[in-house]
């Protein structure tokens, strides 16, 4: 699943002249409705996936999957053990799927990386003063460098949210752009912690913001703030995304991150890709969901699929 | 890899349907002369037999309604309420057996009838429950009297909603009923009677008579009701009105509509998206307060034309037991005949047509979701109601001329506003003539709320406090 970097097609320059050029484009979009997009969000995690379907959404889940440990505990064992889950998630079944990445912090990149050797699984780090942020530019430049230095492929990094809701629109935007200059060719998710933007309107406009920014994927969450993800904010993406993509601007991933527990969960996710952004973004390249212990759900409700009965959590590895 | 919905239907095995069914008449089924099929519009198979009632099967329900009248009337709100409660427990008890045979019967998709027709049947009975006790509070002043006997007469659209809506504040206020299911749709009415013995409702408060025209023509005339409450068509309605002229017969009537669905330059474009599908895509656009016409502002008519259309290939058409099925089967083939027939109208008087692409069960009655653009004022189908999952699509360019258009029918029923600016919505609605005025959502329903229209959509309301009046006059002494 090779990932490709692809350039704006067009630059805004005159959106992005000033602040105030800026601060205009963002608060020009259409609003959201709170009530109606919590609505068409619990509508479509009504859909019934079933049989066929949730054998094809199980295995989809977890091909799109970065496998995450972000914890101040994480040794070179635990990034061992998270490795080993990522290329082999069911040790049993070999036609099990393995994940789309690894998502660790940036000290534990080389480590990661030589345990996937001779894997195709991405490692991703997270950057810029995660999961706050607070941190100067230069900082979090360095983080980011630092972090590709030792081979990451994917460069998650925070927005200043600080900046975005005083309205410094122009601070976050240029950051957003050092920080993509500074991934070289590795990805960047740009994470908008959206259980602090609170607003969908201001989900939307951070959309935006990123993506004119140069974001490869938008991501909802760091999973240190609550709520994380929740299904209509990742619907209010992913029609950004939409109408992005139909202003003749190039494909930007999706990334929900945070409170995704169950196989249930998941599914819904793609439901809700599959109804807005339709197939082409039902792929690892354009999707992914950052979860670590839903993985072990998909994996139990695949072997009750393949054999009828639930096997419990001692037979799905512990990692 | 693919992700594509596997089949999900609903089983169909809690429903016991019964060959034959008869007439509810004090309390219990009674035989008829005449009979009639009912079949399930999504796949035309045989359901069962229903009993036609004669005009003198109505008489004896009628009679058997007024002498109920007496106790019921006599008995203490608080009492009556008990039966209302215990009806709104079993509705809730019995909400799946409710919902698959509503969408058996009906066509629509079982996602509505479990989503929302169902819990908003035992939300009115709930209501109404609570007030059975509180009539002082009902706008009548002190002591108001319930009229007697109320003939009613309901469509085949939510069948068993519009039950609700007829029945529950009939009894709640004291009287008794005989009513009418409307000729395709009987049989969740005919559960309902089976339910009304479950609570052992007294003999005779509920009478439910099936059959067509005749048997509602029986009703309606009949010399011994006080009160006729029609759901249906404004012709129906209109004979209605003319029957009970010079009788000292209350009437309520709700009747059709073509409401006009204004999305304005500002508003939240795809929660307007979505209500525009709702508003005419819900329950196969059988809905009388359906947002049939779209008036949406020049400025923006391309953009959310193109998002409609991508949204509308989202649309699953078919199966209405599917649990993923969003429009299911249009209810008869004289509704397909008429859907059609307006259509193919709008097409020959030069507006444009558009459906979404989709692959239509052979057997049954369907219709695709269609647009109509280029759609001018004179047009039948901007005027005449379709009932059906058509859209016709006009444009304006201020407010004033969505004003002027929106009100420019002889219906008004409804009407939907979107927008984000709030003081847009106060006058807007302010100056538009519909009874149920939406703003930023569509076809939202509630016990609380009344709903009845102006002009030619009727007159009464139902629901809410309001919902009372018509089945209660000021104390007498």
């Amino acid at each position: 699943m090779g990932l490709t970097t692809q350039a704006p097609s067009q630059t805004f320059s005159d959106e992005t002249r000033t602040n105030a050029s800026l601060t205009k484009f963002l608060h020009g979009l259409p609003g959201v409705d709170q009530v109606g997009a919590d609505e068409r969000a619990a509508m479509l995690s009504t859909r019934s996936i079933k049989t066929s379907a949730k054998a094809e959404g199980i295995d989809l889940a977890i091909s799109m999957i970065d496998l995450t440990t972000l914890e101040g505990m994480d040794t070179a064992g635990k990034i061992k053990t998270l490795c080993a889950k990522a290329m082999r998630p069911d040790p049993f079944d070999p036609t099990t799927p393995s994940v789309a990445a690894v998502c660790v912090y940036g000290d534990k990149v080389a480590q990661a990386k030589s345990y996937l050797t001779g894997s195709s699984i991405q490692v991703a780090a997270v950057a810029t003063a995660f999961p706050s942020g607070r941190a100067s530019r230069a900082v979090k430049l360095l983080d980011t460098s630092d972090a590709v230095a030792q081979g990451a492929d994917e460069i998650d990094m925070v927005i200043d949210r600080g900046a975005f809701l005083e309205g410094r629109y122009m601070d976050v935007f240029e950051e957003i752009q050092a920080i993509k200059v500074a991934c070289k060719s590795a990805h960047l998710k740009v994470i908008f912690e959206t259980g602090e933007l609170r607003t969908y309107d201001n989900v939307r406009r951070a959309s935006w913001l990123a993506m004119i920014a140069g974001a490869d994927f938008i991501k909802t969450s760091t999973g240190k703030v609550s709520p994380a993800a929740t299904l209509p904010v990742t619907l209010v993406m992913l029609q950004a995304i939409r109408d992005f993509h139909n202003a003749g601007q190039r494909k930007i991933g999706m990334k929900p991150a945070g409170g995704i527990r169950t196989a249930k969960d998941a599914l819904r996710y793609l439901v809700l890709v599959k109804e807005t952004l339709g197939d082409a973004w039902l792929t690892p390249d354009l999707f992914r969901l950052g979860a670590s212990s839903v993985l072990n759900d998909l994996l139990m409700q695949r072997k009750r699929l393949q054999t009828g009965a639930y096997s419990g959590p001692d037979y799905v590895t512990v990692d | 890899m693919s992700f594509e919905y596997a089949p999900a239907p609903e089983s169909t095995a809690i429903v016991k349907i019964k060959p034959t069914y008869g007439l509810f008449i004090n309390g219990v089924f009674v035989d008829g002369e005449k009979s009639f099929s009912t079949i399930n519009p999504a796949t035309e198979a045989h359901l069962a037999d229903i009993t036609e009632a004669s005009a003198a099967d109505v008489d004896r329900a009628v009679r058997a309604a007024r002498v109920a009248f007496g106790s019921w009337s006599k008995m203490r709100g608080a009492d009556r309420a008990k039966y209302l409660y215990r009806i709104a427990r079993i509705i809730q008890e019995r909400s799946r057996e409710l919902a698959v045979l509503e969408s058996m019967n009906n066509g629509k998709p079982i996602r509505e009838s479990r989503d929302v027709d169902v819990p908003l049947v035992a939300a009115h009975f709930f209501h109404y429950a609570g007030w059975a006790d509180k009539l002082d509070y009902a706008g009548l002043g002190a002591n108001p009297e319930p009229l007697g006997v109320a003939g009613q007469i309901i469509p085949w659209n939510f069948p068993l909603l519009m039950l609700a809506w007829k029945i529950a504040p009939a009894l709640a206020a004291g009287n008794t009923v005989v009513l009418k299911p409307a000729e395709t749709t009987p049989l969740t009415a005919l559960l309902f009677a089976e339910i009304c013995q479950q609570a052992d409702l007294p003999a005779g408060v509920v009478n439910i008579v099936t059959g067509a025209g005749e048997t509602g023509r029986a009703l309606v005339n009949h010399p011994d009701i006080n009160k006729v409450a029609f759901t249906g068509s404004t012709e129906v309605g209109r004979y209605i009105a003319q029957a009970v002229a010079g009788t000292n017969k209350k009437v309520t009537l709700e009747l059709g509509g073509k409401a006009a669905n204004i999305v304005f330059d500002d508003a939240a474009i795809d929660q307007a998206i979505e209500g525009i599908v709702n508003g005419i895509f819900f329950n196969q656009g059988h809905v009388c307060c359906a947002g049939s016409r779209l008036l949406v502002q020049e400025s923006i008519a391309e953009t959310v034309l193109g998002l409609l259309y991508e949204r509308m290939k989202n649309l699953r058409i078919g199966d209405p037991m599917d649990k993923n099925t969003d429009v299911g089967a249009i209810n008869s083939a004289a509704q397909l005949a008429k859907i059609r027939e307006l259509s193919d109208a709008g097409e020959a008087e030069g507006a444009d047509r558009w459906s979404a692409p989709c692959t239509l069960p052979e057997k049954g009655f369907w219709f695709p979701p269609t647009v109509f653009t280029n759609v001018s004022q004179v047009h039948r189908i901007a005027r005449e109601e379709v009932f059906g999952p058509v859209l016709s699509v006009l444009t304006f360019r201020t407010p004033d001329e969505a004003v002027e258009k929106a009100n420019n029918s002889p219906y008004g029923l409804s009407a939907g506003i979107w927008t984000e600016k709030g003081s847009r919505i106060l006058e807007m609605s302010s100056r538009l003539r519909a009874g149920v005025i939406w703003a930023n959502t569509f076809n939202k329903f509630d016990a609380t709320s009344p709903f009845g229209g102006y002009k030619e959509s009727g007159y009464g309301r139902e629901g809410g406090r309001q919902g009372l009046e018509p089945y209660l006059k000021a104390a007498s002494k």
